[in-house]
């Protein structure tokens, strides 16, 4: 008799779909997939009602795949009732892990959104500047949509997350690992990052390292680049020496910069503050002044910093 | 009851640790405020150290190193000097106003200067009142 076939959900919250679709670059691996396991909820390939994630019984589900953020109430709701399902959760990606891109709104209220969104914006035309409501009263009686929270969250703040699977999307191989480690059986001991590596970006970055001393900084179309030299020391701020690798190195070695998506190296606890560091040691000034100036270069640290893990930063919010 | 800030200063072992401890033993009056944290050299502190003690609820952070060229290990006053405008405008960006971090060099023979930076501090920091950093994370948290 076959053994009984694991039973998975994929879900998303505040999220693009590019997890979504990192799951589906695994090609046939995914079509395979299907042979070995029963998937119960996945908005965006497959049907599903939530009525049905809900008549199932506590721990039914031996995995769901949450990505994305916590940005409303339904994420919150969906988050809960998963994880009371799931015998194992899984953060994948930036978004569920560390907040992700848009966890870079907790640097503004949720007024602020609403009235960029519903009021201001110029493409609104005028007789159609209205902020929806979180319920509604019409003729059939009470609408109701999810509630907008103030800030973003990372999935861990919502519910306890067995394993994280960084990346802004995670690199399809490294999704694959993951789900033949748990189709196998073969999972690490809980709340570890899985499908990345214990060093960082630039322990793997093929680039060339020389000695780093840099005195104007610049956005990557500024300067035609030396492809085979460090980035950092080429002005180029580069996130890798304060990101977890296991990404491959796609973007140094494509001409971009690392942005640090599969988020703090271990042993980092701040992500944005170590890459601070970094790039302020690699400055070619003992004179406050000029210091100044060559740091000026550099436009909206924070959001450079954090950029897919605000929320999952110390201070995790700006104050407003 | 007024509000009495709470500084956490990290203070380097070999200039600025020195001077405050001279502060103290010239029996200078200053303010009870900062509550130093010995480093080997003001290199040793991490921007993390800084956004942690914010989070943690301090009100404000004050560093201090050997003046520019004195340090004991010749340059790391000058990685502490280039770290600190960048932390600076981070921490502006997270709404943090810019009175409750500073950067100061104190030698080991200026007790004087060292009891006059924290009145000061002190004082700039009890004008913007309690930090509100960690009151607003904990209103964040949410019921897992
Ligand atoms: S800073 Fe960027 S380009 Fe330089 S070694 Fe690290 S990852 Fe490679
Ligand atoms: S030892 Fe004092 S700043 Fe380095």
């Amino acid at each position: 008799m076959p053994e009984k076939k694991l039973q998975i959900a994929l879900y998303w919250g505040a999220a693009c779909g590019g997890c979504d679709v990192a799951v589906l670059d695994t090609n046939e691996f995914v079509i395979g997939v299907g042979f070995l396991v029963d998937i119960r909820l996945w908005p965006i390939a497959a049907d599903g009602k939530y009525r049905d994630v809900e008549a199932m019984a506590d721990g039914e589900l031996d995995c769901t795949l949450f990505h994305g953020a916590i940005r409303n109430s339904e994420n919150e709701h969906l988050a809960k009732l998963l994880r009371r399902k799931s015998k194992v959760l899984v953060a994948l990606g930036s978004c569920a892990h560390l907040g992700g891109i848009p966890g870079l709104a907790n640097q503004v209220t949720k007024q602020e959104i609403l009235e960029r969104v519903y009021l201001d914006n110029p493409s609104i035309e005028a007789g159609n500047r209205v902020v929806p409501l979180p319920s509604t009263r019409v003729d059939a009686g009470e609408l109701e949509i999810p509630r907008f929270y103030r800030r973003v969250y990372r999935l861990d703040d919502v519910v306890p997350v067995d394993y994280y699977v960084p990346g802004c999307p995670p690199a399809p191989e490294q999704v694959k690992a993951a789900l033949q480690a748990l189709v196998n059986g073969t999972l690490p001991p809980a709340r570890s990052v899985i499908g990345a590596s214990n060093r960082t970006v630039c322990d793997d970055c093929r680039r060339r390292k020389e000695e780093k001393k840099v005195t104007r900084f610049h956005r990557p179309w500024e300067i035609l680049q030396d492809p085979d030299r460090c980035l950092m020391e080429q002005g180029i701020l580069c996130a890798g020496s304060a990101t977890r690798s296991g990404c491959g190195v796609r973007c140094p070695d494509s001409g971009m910069p690392c942005r640090g998506c599969y988020g703090p190296a271990p042993n980092v606890i701040d992500q944005g503050a170590k890459f601070v560091s970094a790039v302020s040691s690699i400055v070619d000034s003992k004179d406050p002044r000029e210091i100044e100036r060559i740091l000026g270069d550099i436009p909206d640290i924070l959001g450079y910093a954090y950029r897919f893990g605000l929320p999952a930063s110390l201070l995790q919010r700006s104050i407003r | 009851m007024g509000f009495e800030p709470r500084i956490v200063g990290f203070l380097c072992n070999w200039c600025s640790y020195t001077g405050a401890d001279l502060a103290g033993t010239a029996r200078i009056h200053y303010a009870p405020n900062v509550r130093v944290i010995r480093v080997m050299c003001s290199a040793r502190v991490d921007p993390t150290f800084v956004v942690k003690a914010l989070a943690e609820g301090a009100d404000g952070v004050l560093i201090c190193g050997c003046h520019p060229g004195d340090c004991h290990y010749s340059e790391g006053n000058y990685k502490a000097m280039r770290r600190f405008p960048l932390l600076g405008r981070l921490l502006r960006d997270y709404g943090i106003e810019e009175d409750r971090v500073r950067l100061e060099w104190v030698s080991a023979s200026e007790g004087k200067r060292f009891a006059e930076i924290v009145d000061d501090m002190t004082e700039r920091v009890r004008r913007l009142g309690p930090s509100r950093v960690k009151t607003l994370l904990e209103a964040d948290r949410v019921e897992r």
